[in-house]
């Protein structure tokens, strides 16, 4: 039975964690060694999201935990909810996956777009995990371009009708409800973009899980059609204003999954730690042969400046003056970084790497999709390119 | 069970965890604790988790932990009380005693001022001492009944059934209550600490009162690591090297 | 001339085999301490094997009989021992850290208001002061201390006092003795399968994932079969919270320190905890597929290869020296 995870700290940074951030980091360690890896090797394997893990993380408050107590959330600070999304990831990114969607994407939108009514009808059963949701903004033939969606949302007599597709859903086919962004008016106004509360059992909503996947493979990743799909008047996110609405929640998301990133490389580093003392060649351990002393130092020295990364972003988050920019950063830099770590972990472990009882080769296929979601690797560069030479280069 | 409010005291403790690299501080006598991690003792957990059972059951009472210790066992109180706990005092001494009986007078005497307890749980040994004692010598400071070791409980209206494993089999135990009782693996399936515990727990009381244990009957002469084992050796491959095993565990290791 | 008290321990009316190595060790530190041993046996009447007690370095055995005290009794027995010291001349007071033993040394230190060093592995004395080293952070460090209370009280490790033997026979001393039995009765003991504890056999054959399934501990089970009554199967964390083995049956941190002649580690790789469990075992074998498991390091002896070709081969063998 694997040993628990002791963590990564060569800077102490734990020192720098309040009690509580320590506390909460400690009990998600300890739920993802007892409930999440015995298992997730096998989900892998088989393509399957672990449901039965909702509950679970449901009562530990997992979802939403940075959203105020009075919508039954754990009303942590985001250093603290940084520190789950990290150790969530550490587990899986799939699983992770769930958890940003359902926080930062699902819930995050209603708390900050929606109406006091939509807020307790929906949050505290959100945070319960007895409601579902899935977050639709992504379309077939617009992932870096959102602005361009052409799902649209006309208003009608007595509420809306939805016409679109959305593509590369996480939690699509498990949802009940879905946040679907859509343009109101005409297709070239990104400024019509409104968000709406769909139920996924609305008669001409259909989910269909997207097959075939190399990656995050336990997760739900699906299609979302919607044809003539009804809603009532009071389906709308209120507050929601444009495309900027959809994506203030990708910063709220891709801030978690700057820590989650951290989380699946210190996974990483800690089997090929383990491994280059264990596994003997040629008389010794492998780590005394200096080509591998030479990957570890690397891995520990990049987990280290992400692991700084992440705290002073949680910090800037939690002082109100973070900027989509100073994410875009974080994102990008730690889940480049864990991409690297985590394939020279696969090397290192030599043919034992390939197999799904070890870890590297699974968080190496889920960091290309890492990579890619959330605003891709070179969508990132670019925002970073604007924010520093005030030229725009994304088209 | 009783409908009546219970009122049950837990006393816990702040132990290394046991994957920790054990490393002798240099007065050869004490665990340095440089990067060593704190935890509460996982058997004390149990204990925990069954007063708060027992409590949600009852439907009403208090839960009050109580720990002997330096400052930062305040943080181990603290998990517990994120754990459900109501309350939590920390004796808090720089020099927890060598001698459980000594450790044993503190929590009897601070039980006793804040009595009459329903329930009083350990946890049945500390991970770090194993010194096995400090339950059964509080209850005899108390002179309330006490079963060790429990893995199974049962309480009815002013009696109990406990379970506890001996050798080749399980032992079953009636006693009277009030009593204390110290916890063993698979008395229950204790709770993580909800991340909104973590957070009430803070607003929670925790009272801290500075004490000076007695020297006690027991003297800390030295800590040393243990013997070390003769290298050992891979004696041979497959079935075939089993003759050669046995012949070895005959003539060499002399135990066949 | 001081004592040392050696407290024995019976079940159904007979000793029970710990006995013996506490008595050898209250005889080792009796020696030292020029002192006598008296064994202390608690029952409602004579119990059976009290006789061999001398051979172990009984001087006198001491039965204290009394109606409630037939089965253990933890405030009758802890009274009665408690009594008996207080009557006088014993300069340490000894006891099994057995279940029982754990559970009853405590109460009687408590009564006495004096120091108790549990689960002791080594007892000795030194200038006249009893010292006792004792196993702590699972074993990965020895706690040397001196017990300055009077009388010393200590509990032994089983499995750790080899009993020793001398051609000697103590005196006898019955006195019935009324004690009330207390508040806390025994009121069954529901026995294991019949077979040998893991804590107390002298061979320990345990087994871990590497079985594959449940089913594949009877291989185990015919190896400890074939030691002819002297061997147990135990069992590794995960396959008990597998839900395979009993929790009776786990050799490890949260299961039984164990620390039989013979420890057989089957298709365990060797995780720190369960080491700690079995690390102060005389010998160990380790018969795993992985020739870079960690339990290779610990083992003294290891068999690399498949472990359903080599246990069954195992078994064979050692039925052949048993026939």
């Amino acid at each position: 039975m694997a040993a628990k995870f002791q963590g990564v700290d060569f800077y102490g940074v734990d020192g720098v964690l309040s009690e509580e951030e320590r506390a909460v980091r400690d009990t998600v360690r300890a739920w993802v060694d007892d409930n999440l890896l015995p298992i997730i090797g096998e989900h892998y394997v088989q393509g399957k999201f672990p449901k039965q893990l909702i509950p679970g993380m449901a009562e530990l408050g997992l979802f939403g935990a940075n959203l105020p107590e009075q919508y039954g959330c754990a009303g942590l600070n985001n250093v603290a909810y940084g520190l789950i999304m990290q150790e969530l990831e550490r587990g899986d990114s799939g699983v992770r996956s769930f958890a940003s969607v359902q926080g930062a994407l699902v819930m995050y939108p209603v708390f900050a777009f929606g109406s006091d009514e939509q807020k307790k009808r929906w949050l505290p059963e959100m945070a319960s995990g007895k409601v579902i949701g899935c977050f639709g903004l992504t379309e077939p033939d617009y992932g870096s371009n959102p602005g361009g969606m052409i799902t649209v949302a006309k208003e009608t007599k007595d509420g809306w009708v939805l016409n679109g597709a959305k593509m590369w859903i996480t939690n699509g086919s498990t949802a009940q409800v879905a946040v679907i962004w859509a343009k109101t008016g005409a297709l070239e106004d990104q400024n019509s973009i409104r968000g709406f509360l769909v139920p996924t059992d609305a008669k001409g909503f259909s989910a269909k899980d997207q097959k075939g996947k190399l990656s995050l493979r336990a997760s739900d990743t699906s299609e979302l059609v919607l044809q003539d799909v009804r809603v009532p008047k009071d389906a709308i996110l209120p507050k929601s204003a444009g495309l900027k609405s959809p994506l203030m929640c990708l910063t709220q998301a891709r801030y978690g999954i700057a820590w989650g990133a951290v989380g699946a490389a210190m996974a990483c580093y800690d089997e090929a730690v383990s491994y280059s003392k264990n596994r003997v060649m040629f008389g010794k351990p492998i780590g005394g042969f200096q080509l591998q002393q030479a990957r570890l130092a690397e891995m520990l020295t990049e987990i280290t400046k992400a692991q700084l990364l992440c705290l002073q972003l949680g910090r800037l988050k939690d002082a109100g003056t973070m900027t989509p920019q100073q994410v875009s950063l974080a994102k990008r830099n730690n889940v480049s970084i864990a991409t690297d770590v985590a394939r020279e972990t696969r090397r290192l472990l030599g043919a034992n790497g390939i197999l799904a009882e070890y870890q590297a080769m699974r968080h190496l296929a889920n960091l290309e999709s890492v990579y890619t979601y959330e605003g891709t690797h070179d969508i990132h560069t670019l925002v970073l390119g604007q924010e520093i030479t005030g030229i725009n280069a994304f088209n | 069970m009783r409908n009546a409010a219970l009122r049950i005291a837990v006393c816990i403790k702040r132990v290394a965890d046991s994957e920790t690299r054990v490393r002798i501080a240099a007065d050869g006598r004490s665990l340095d604790e440089a990067g060593v991690k704190f935890i509460l003792n996982p058997y004390d957990e149990f204990a925990v988790e069954e007063a708060l059972q027992r409590k949600e059951k009852a439907g009403a009472g208090e839960v009050v932990v109580l720990a002997l210790g330096g400052p930062a066992a305040q943080e181990t109180i603290r998990t517990a009380l994120a754990m459900g706990a109501d309350r939590g005092i920390l004796l808090q001494t720089d020099r927890v005693p060598a001698d459980g009986l000594e450790t044993a007078k503190a929590l009897a005497a601070e039980l006793k001022a804040g009595g009459p307890w329903d329930l009083v749980l350990f946890g049945k040994i500390a991970i770090d001492d194993y010194n096995h004692q400090v339950g059964p010598m509080v209850a005899e400071l108390l002179d309330l009944p006490c079963v060790t070791a429990a893995a199974h409980l049962d309480l009815a209206d002013g009696n109990g059934t406990a379970e506890r494993e001996i050798e080749g089999g399980v032992e079953v135990v009636e006693f009277p209550l009030p009593a204390v009782i110290t916890a063993d693996k698979g008395l229950n399936e204790p709770r993580y600490p909800a991340l909104k515990g973590i957070m009430a727990a803070k607003k929670k009381p925790l009272e801290v009162k500075p004490i000076s244990p007695g020297a006690g009957g027991v003297e800390v002469l030295a800590m040393t690591p243990p013997p070390e084992r003769k290298e050992g050796r891979i004696v041979g491959e497959g079935a075939g090297a089993v003759p050669e095993l046995l012949r070895i565990l005959r003539e060499e290791a002399k135990v066949l | 001339m001081s004592a040392v008290l050696a407290v024995t321990e019976q079940r159904g009316g007979a000793l029970r085999k710990v006995s013996h190595e506490v008595v050898t060790g209250a005889r080792r530190l009796a020696d030292q301490l020029g002192a006598t041993v008296d064994a202390l046996v608690l029952g409602a009447g004579p119990v059976s094997g009290s006789d061999r007690l001398g051979a172990f370095g009984a001087d006198k055995v001491v039965t204290l009989t009394g109606a409630g005290l037939g089965a253990y009794a933890p405030e009758g027995y802890a009274r009665a021992i408690a009594d008996r010291v207080k009557a006088g001349g014993y300069a340490a007071v000894l006891f099994a850290a057995s279940a029982t033993g754990k559970d009853l040394a405590p109460r009687v230190a408590a009564k006495l208001s004096v120091g108790l060093a549990a689960d002791v592995t080594d007892v000795a004395a030194e200038g006249g002061a009893v010292i006792a080293s004792r196993p702590v952070y699972a074993g990965k460090a020895i706690l040397k201390v001196k017990l300055t209370g009077q009388p010393a009280l200590v509990s032994l490790r089983p499995n750790v006092f080899t009993p020793v033997e001398r051609p000697k026979a103590g005196a006898a001393e019955m006195a019935a003795v009324s004690v009330a039995p207390g508040r806390v009765t025994v009121k069954d003991v529901k026995a294991a399968t019949g077979s040998l504890d893991v804590g107390e056999a002298p061979v320990v054959i345990s087994g871990g994932r590497g079985l594959k399934e449940p089913a594949n501990f009877k291989l185990l089970e015919d190896l400890a079969k074939a030691f002819g009554g002297r061997a147990a199967v135990g069992a590794s964390r995960a396959v008990v919270d597998a839900g395979w083995r009993p929790h009776a049956d786990q050799v490890g941190q949260t299961g039984k320190t164990v620390s039989p002649t013979l420890y057989i580690a089957v298709g365990i790789s060797g995780a720190i905890q369960h080491l700690a469990g079995m690390r102060t075992s005389k010998v160990i074998v380790a018969i795993n597929k992985d020739k870079d498991a960690p339990i290779f390091k610990v083992a003294d002896y290891g068999v690399v290869g498949d472990l359903f070709e080599i246990v069954p081969r195992l078994s064979e063998e050692i039925a052949k020296l048993h026939a």
